[in-house]
């Protein structure tokens, strides 16, 4: 590889980074709006609002940068830049074509899930550093969330990689038939389900209950910090949808895979986003017990029984 | 110097540099934080050397699981920011402490050190070996560890739960 193709794959990397999470923080504003017969996100620009998200950046760009007196500056200073910079390495591993991913790596599968893992520090940094009880509560709660939902994921995720007998993204795409739709559908449903809550997005958003706990553990962020907590959390979106659209949709398997297969793996991607913003705008929030039941009580145990459904058609050659 | 001697340096300084800013520092929260930067540098390490899976499980067990973990304990009880004092031991624990360190790292050394000899090598070792010694060759030592941290769990919950199911007979007799 040259360093000119490192130079190129990088950049492209960054594009898709920058790009992709506002096209879906665009398109949750516009979806909301519909849903909710909201008018404020349809005025700024004229066109179905198109300038809200310019004008939001504008926003966030003039105000001022401040950090609490009694809080710990460097943890606070840190934490978005740990939330946000995971996500830019799993989103360069994920392949959105025959042979087209910004990094190819055999493990590709566990690098994305171990990235989206340290993602999620910079949040308990955030509620811990902020001195605030209400981000600590927040972070509290994120944490707690956190250890319950990692488990679901993985073995929703083990479970395709057994079907496929890979741990590369692009393998299992290629392994990948019809036939995993109905197969794997336990398990798909069950990575959702845990993808949701990992993102701490509505219907699981305990943590950034805004009617107890103010902003939860984003309380004390301004201006740009703040923002880049909004980016990781729509790049979060990003990647979890690619993976699904990747590992359960079948990627860039579709009609005219040869020429436009990127396509099919983006268009995927973008249906499951959408789900997950329409999950946002049709539940109300979920209790903390109902929150830790549902992971312990129906997701891992749902997700072990896909487990063994995938075993004994591994064995049996289905 | 190859650019893997060079990454191996890096990531090796890393682990070094964070384990010892976990065990030195004041702040308990971030001797939390410093061990992922060691736990990292770990990781990096073993990805120089070419064993990627065990790198990667590194990563997504250690820090994703057991310092959240850690730090959800660490919110829930008494995590001050600055300094902790209340925590603080004696120069004689601290001095006990560092020679005990010392002696593990020297006894370590004095095994590895005569088995290197100065170059990095990079030896890919593929997930399938990694499943067939697992499964293959050490699967009584792995499965007895698993039944230790299982055994472990249940004494946890029996000591944690004790109190309160003798409380919850009470109240029904």
């Amino acid at each position: 590889m040259t360093l000119l193709e490192v130079v190129l794959r990088a950049v492209a990397a960054l594009a898709a980074f920058l790009v992709l999470p506002l096209l879906v923080g665009q398109a949750e504003h516009k979806v909301m709006a519909h849903m909710q017969g909201r008018l404020g996100p349809m005025y700024a620009g004229g066109f179905h609002g198109w300038a809200q998200l310019v004008a939001d950046g504008v926003k966030f760009v003039q105000k001022e940068d401040i950090v609490p007196a009694a809080a710990d500056r460097w943890v606070f200073r840190l934490a978005p830049a740990v939330a946000l910079v995971p996500y830019l390495v799993a989103l360069a591993t994920i392949p959105v074509h025959p042979g087209v991913a910004a990094v190819e790596v055999p493990g590709s599968v566990l690098l994305v899930l171990a990235a989206t893992s340290v993602g999620a520090l910079g949040t308990l940094m955030a509620g811990w550093s902020s001195a605030n009880k209400y981000s600590l509560i927040g972070g509290l709660r994120a944490a707690a969330q956190l250890v319950s939902y990692e488990l679901p994921v993985v073995l929703a995720v083990a479970s395709v990689a057994l079907a496929g007998g890979s741990l590369s993204l692009a393998g299992l795409v290629e392994a990948w038939s019809p036939w995993w739709l109905l197969w794997q559908l336990p398990g798909a449903f069950v990575f959702l389900v845990a993808a949701v809550a990992e993102l701490q997005r509505p219907p699981f958003d305990m943590p950034v209950a805004d009617a107890e706990l103010v902003m939860g553990a984003w309380t004390e962020y301004t201006g740009l910090r703040f923002a880049f907590f909004l980016l990781a959390e729509y790049a979060g979106i990003v990647v979890m949808s690619l993976l699904f659209a990747v590992l359960w949709l079948g990627g860039w398997h579709g009609p005219f895979s040869d020429g436009v297969g990127w396509l099919w793996t983006l268009l995927k991607g973008f249906v499951v986003a959408f789900v997950v913003i329409w999950v946002r705008v049709a539940w109300p929030r979920l209790r903390e017990d109902q929150l830790q039941r549902i992971a312990w009580l129906w997701l891992v145990p749902l997700a072990l029984g896909q487990l063994v459904l995938t075993g004994v058609g591994v064995v049996a050659g289905w | 110097m190859t650019a893997l001697d060079t990454a191996f340096a890096a990531s090796a300084v890393l682990a070094v540099v964070g384990g010892l800013f976990a065990v030195t520092t004041r702040h308990v929260v971030h001797a939390a934080l410093w061990l992922v930067v060691a736990l990292l540098g770990v990781a990096a390490s073993l990805l120089v050397l070419g064993a990627e899976l065990v790198a990667l499980v590194l990563v997504l067990v250690y820090v994703g699981a057991v310092v959240v973990l850690v730090l959800f304990a660490l919110m829930l009880t008494r995590a001050p920011i600055g300094p902790d004092r209340a925590h603080a031991v004696g120069p004689w624990r601290a001095v006990g402490a560092a020679l005990l360190g010392l002696a593990t790292a020297g006894l370590l050394a004095s095994v590895l050190l005569p088995l290197a000899d100065g170059t990095v090598r990079r030896s890919d070792v593929t997930t399938t070996q990694v499943a067939g010694q697992l499964f293959g060759t050490w699967v009584w030592p792995f499965e007895l560890l698993s039944l230790l941290l299982l055994a472990a769990l249940v004494g946890g919950l029996a000591v944690a739960r004790g109190g309160s199911a003798e409380a919850g007979r009470e109240v029904a007799s």
